[in-house]
């Protein structure tokens, strides 16, 4: 039984479990940068009329959407140096987390513009905006505000994925866990101080996310966090 | 070289095989025993009682604010602790379908909340017991909300079976990472484990984009 559930131990590591938090932390906001950079160029091909630029994007963002984040991380975790790249297990990560996270936030802002009234976009024109001018000063404001929730439950997903990282060694969170459950075989305390630490990310962000939705005036974030 | 590579890799199509069927056999299970629980749970969820209500909230929200890979080896590791031994497989079958559970209660809880009260009062008014009211009227009207992204739940619930290769479960990823220690070409290893995976996601991916189309049509939204 739990009965000898150690919380001295716990307290012990506890700035091994800190520095995973902070690792975890701003690897997290590396990657959502990036995820965001990917999603703003996929989604931004994905709505050309031209096919040339259509096609990649959509079938890179099938590619990803289609195939687990461990398989991709193995991918290049494994397939990079294959290529003359040699680089820290933090870069691949990250880049794994921004490539996943990238195509699903594509979507997400694409579904935003595509929210946006055709009738709106009509009196822009009727207006005599130009495209740039219909963009920035009609669709991507509104847009902007209905994709904020998203974005946010996005953002959860991507701080529970980073968590694959501690498979190729990258020291996080759940690394911080594993270390403490084979230094001194206490699986119990090193997974539940990990899951604990998770959970205060995750009520975090949860928090920012309906606070956003006040603010915008839109429901809280969907179904898929 | 490259060749050479081939034909090993070639040569280790039983395993990869294997992997598949273990991909396929872990994903087939905790998508049944997932749904049937989900339902379930959702049921009581939009049910009356509050105290069951906010339990089963209160334990989404844990499974749903940590990583699947956390989950994973709690279950794995601590479970033997408190005297329940069990095996990698079960482990994996037990975090999986909890996992799917909490996803799908949620999803069939906002099926149940989309169908208008008005429903309930007409099959009330027609002498409809608690049980008929739920299966002849709620579910058959919630169901039509909830197929879409129950469809798209499958699809990440394949995807997260790959992380039972944590555990040391030889699935799909895992035949990948034994292959590789093989054939040092990551990038042909693992685009060959993508294909298998893509091979069973994607028809998903597109059943849910159909169906989500055609609910759409049926509610006379228009497409832009």
């Amino acid at each position: 039984m739990l009965e000898n559930f150690s919380f001295r131990t716990i307290v012990e590591y506890l700035p091994l479990f800190g520095h995973g938090f902070l690792a975890t932390l701003w690897l997290s906001i590396v990657s959502f940068a990036g995820a965001l950079a990917v999603g703003i160029i996929l989604c931004a091909m994905n709505l050309q009329r031209s096919r040339l630029s259509q096609i990649p994007a959509k079938m890179y963002i099938d590619a990803i959407r289609a195939t687990p984040l461990l398989a991709q991380l193995y991918f290049l975790y494994f397939g990079l140096p294959r290529l003359g790249i040699v680089l820290p297990e933090l870069v691949v990560g990250i880049l794994a987390l921004s490539l996943n996270s990238g195509a699903y936030i594509a979507e997400i802002i694409r579904a935003g513009i595509l929210s946006i009234s055709r009738g709106q976009v009509e009196a822009g024109v009727a207006s005599g905006m130009t495209y740039t001018q219909r963009m920035r000063l009609v669709v991507l404001p509104q847009a902007f505000r209905v994709t904020i929730p998203p974005l946010l439950g996005q953002a959860i997903v991507l701080v529970k994925d980073s968590a694959l990282l501690s498979l190729i060694s990258v020291s996080e969170l759940t690394r911080a866990g594993q270390l403490l459950a084979s230094d001194r075989f206490m699986p119990a305390e090193g997974f539940i101080t990990t899951a604990a630490c998770y959970l205060l990310l995750y009520y975090g962000l949860k928090g920012l996310a309906a606070l956003s939705g006040r603010w915008l005036g839109v429901r809280p974030v969907g179904s898929r966090t | 070289m490259i060749w050479q590579q081939f034909q090993s890799l070639i040569g280790s199509y039983p395993l990869a095989l294997r992997g598949l069927g273990m991909t396929v056999m872990l994903s087939l299970i905790s998508l049944v025993l997932g749904t049937l629980l989900g339902f379930g749970l959702g049921i009581l969820r939009t049910g009356g009682n509050q105290l069951i209500s906010r339990l089963i909230g209160a334990w989404v929200d844990l499974i749903r604010g940590t990583p699947f890979l956390v989950q994973i080896f709690l279950i794995f590791f601590i479970l033997p602790e408190i005297g329940i031994e069990l095996d990698a497989f079960t482990a994996g079958i037990i975090a999986l379908s909890n996992l799917a559970a909490c996803f799908i209660c949620e999803i069939v809880a906002a099926g149940i909340r989309a169908v208008p009260t008005g429903q309930v009062e007409a099959a009330l008014a027609s002498g409809l017991s608690r049980w008929q009211r739920m299966r002849r009227v709620v579910l058959p009207q919630a169901m039509r909300i909830s197929l879409p992204p129950l469809v798209g739940q499958y699809v990440l619930l394949i995807k997260d079976s790959s992380v039972v290769s944590a555990i040391g479960l030889t699935d799909l990823t895992q035949v990948g990472w034994l292959v590789v220690q093989r054939v040092p070409n990551g990038l042909l290893v693992f685009a060959i484990v993508g294909i298998g995976y893509f091979a069973v996601c994607y028809p998903l991916i597109l059943l849910a984009r159909r169906l989500e189309r055609r609910m759409g049509a049926a509610h006379g939204e228009v497409q832009l």
